[in-house]
């Protein structure tokens, strides 16, 4: 037996190296894949532009620190990731002061005004993408770019014209910047997933109970070529290993997390095969993590010895 | 200014009790008509006529009605109102009817109009309470105005169907969609109790402007407010004297008796209170 375990010392105890800067260095190492393949996809516009978010987000929550005298939290990377998050969501074709007014808002509005890092309600980066979907509907709906025209894949397959797997699978294809490659995407999360940093819980959940709802509804039933197209498509793979797995909006309990990613499997489905808009994805975790506190309350763990039967 | 009188009822509606950014009252009509200044001012000037018109006639009828049905028969004063406006409004200003839709009969179960009715208008007199309804009226009309043009500048470039911002400007619809609303509002509120807390702590006396305090005086850190109620602290019963708050009607008079009655009781029970705490003491003491 391991005596260590059982030596009960004062504190202060070992320290984990483990810490916000750490996970968000990880989480941002994760996403360089997406961020490289969609640069390579859409060209020097979409550098600029994911560029011109991560420096809106950190100077943003810089500049609100420093004016509310406040102690300047933007070494913890939690802004950078943030900005990453909200320049892989947007159109590749977007004009730069999309960029700008997006990473404002999701840390000025969705972070900041909430209490900073751990306080926020909602993941900043859907928070802003959301809000330019509704003001700039035009403008963030328009995915024609230099290299691709015409409808995205999961429009596409709204309409009931037939996709290019593959194309869908390694990214070939017109989207978000970080969005279409889903070998990019899955290769970051499996860092993160090696690392600890998330778990398969809610990516895991949130995958299969899509995948089941689509089979039920989508009208299809159990099609491979449909069912793929649907899992490779769109923001899906980018919003379950990235963005639902936030630590701040997503579930604590184990149990919690089971009924987010369930949550979040049927929200997009209903988003995806009965909205008018072919995608959902950021309006099905937005709307999660509003539940959080109501999920959490349900599945708080009880205390040893409190419940069951009393003699 | 004297307390109680016509100008004062009227400045009172506007800034010191501004039924939106402070009373934080009807909100359901300011979230929704204010898509444009024009409809907001609508939509203000509307209430107004309705609010002036019940408070008047229910000051009237205050001594007739009895205590326990008024809610009922203020409503029923309150809708014969609203369903006059609504007729005219139909009648000779269609556009402005379209525009506001649902919300003029909405308008009966607006929280101003029923809280002017049952905490002004039915303690005071006629005159009074007509000014108070002018009063509220003009502060509501002059918040949703505001609140109407910065949302249509915003989300359509636009101000009164003007158009003010540069070609280049791309309307940011969020702002006259329903989320909007609720920036635009929040926003303004800040900026107002950003403005009352810089000039308290210039020593102004910002009572005219308030903040949206909810009068949470028990936990409130504010030193020197004005109307500061009911607070079972000693030291307040003896610097501000009841001569401070006694108005001239009858009516709240016996509220401040009641507050009297208040703050004596809990002083009393305090005192029992550190008597059984020095005999639990003392037990202690002889147990140990």
């Amino acid at each position: 037996m391991n005596n260590d375990l059982m030596n009960v010392s004062s504190n202060p105890h070992v320290r984990s190296k483990t810490g916000t800067q750490s996970i968000m260095l990880l989480v941002v190492i994760a996403l360089l894949p997406a961020f490289g393949f969609g640069v390579y996809n859409f060209g020097i516009k979409a550098l600029i532009l994911v560029a011109v978010t991560v420096c809106s987000s950190v100077l943003t929550e810089f500049i609100y620190e420093v004016l509310m005298k406040k102690k300047v939290t933007v070494s913890d990377l939690s802004a950078v990731v943030t900005g990453l998050l909200l320049g892989l969501n947007l159109p590749p074709n977007a004009p730069w002061w999309i960029g700008l007014i997006g990473g404002v808002f999701a840390i000025l509005v969705v972070k900041m005004l909430f209490g900073g890092l751990g306080q926020n309600f909602m993941n900043p980066a859907l928070g802003a993408r959301c809000f330019l979907v509704i003001s700039y509907t035009s403008i963030m709906t328009n995915f024609d770019c230099d290299a691709y025209s015409g409808p995205t894949p999961l429009a596409a397959l709204k309409a009931g014209e037939s996709v290019d797997i593959m194309n869908m699978i390694t990214g070939h294809i017109g989207g978000t910047i970080g969005e279409t490659s889903m070998i990019a995407i899955v290769l970051g999360a499996c860092l993160l997933l090696l690392t600890g940093v998330i778990d398969l819980r809610i990516p895991g959940t949130y995958i299969v109970s899509f995948a089941i709802f689509v089979m039920i509804f989508g009208g299809h039933g159990f099609d491979p070529a449909y069912l793929s197209a649907h899992l490779a498509g769109g923001g899906l793979m980018l919003g379950a290993f990235f963005m639902a797995t936030d630590y701040v909006t997503r579930p604590v309990t184990k149990k919690g997390q089971y009924i987010y990613g369930l949550f979040l499997g049927i929200m997009t489905g209903i988003f995806r095969l009965f909205g008018p808009s072919a995608e959902g994805v950021s309006y099905a975790i937005i709307l999660g993590n509003l539940l959080v506190p109501l999920i959490e309350k349900f599945t708080y763990p009880k205390a040893f010895g409190m419940g069951g039967e009393h003699i | 200014m004297k307390t109680n009188s016509v100008p004062e009822r009227l400045i009172n509606g506007l800034f010191k009790e501004n039924p939106t950014f402070v009373l934080m009252l009807g909100m359901c009509p300011t979230l929704a008509v204010t898509t444009s200044a024009i409809n907001g001012l609508g939509m203000g000037l509307t209430t107004m006529a309705v609010l002036a018109m019940s408070n008047l006639f229910i000051s009237l009828l205050r001594n007739i009605i009895p205590d326990k049905v008024r809610i009922p028969a203020f409503i029923v004063v309150i809708a014969s109102f609203v369903t006059i406006v609504e007729l005219l409004l139909k009648a000779y200003i269609p556009l402005l009817y379209d525009a506001l839709g649902l919300y003029i009969p909405l308008i009966v179960v607006n929280c101003i109009i029923l809280g002017r009715a049952e905490s002004y208008a039915s303690k005071n007199g006629p005159i009074l309470s007509l000014f108070d309804g002018i009063g509220m009226g003009l502060g509501f009309s002059f918040a949703l105005t505001i609140i109407g043009a910065v949302r249509e500048l915003l989300g359509a470039g636009e101000c009164f169907g003007l158009r003010i911002m540069p070609k280049s400007y791309i309307p940011c619809s969020i702002f006259i969609l329903a989320p909007g609303a609720f920036f635009v509002l929040s926003c303004l509120t800040a900026i107002q109790n950003k403005i009352k807390i810089a000039g308290e702590k210039k020593g102004k006396d910002m009572s005219k402007i308030q903040s949206g305090c909810g009068n949470d005086c028990l936990n409130c850190n504010v030193k020197g407010c004005s109307d500061r109620v009911a607070m079972p602290d000693v030291s307040f019963v003896e610097t501000d004297t009841a001569e401070d708050h006694v108005p001239d009607t009858p009516v709240e008079d016996i509220e401040v008796l009641e507050l009297n009655d208040m703050v004596s009781d809990t002083v009393k029970i305090t005192s029992d209170d550190i008597a059984a705490i020095n005999e639990a003491v003392k037990e202690d003491g002889q147990n140990a």
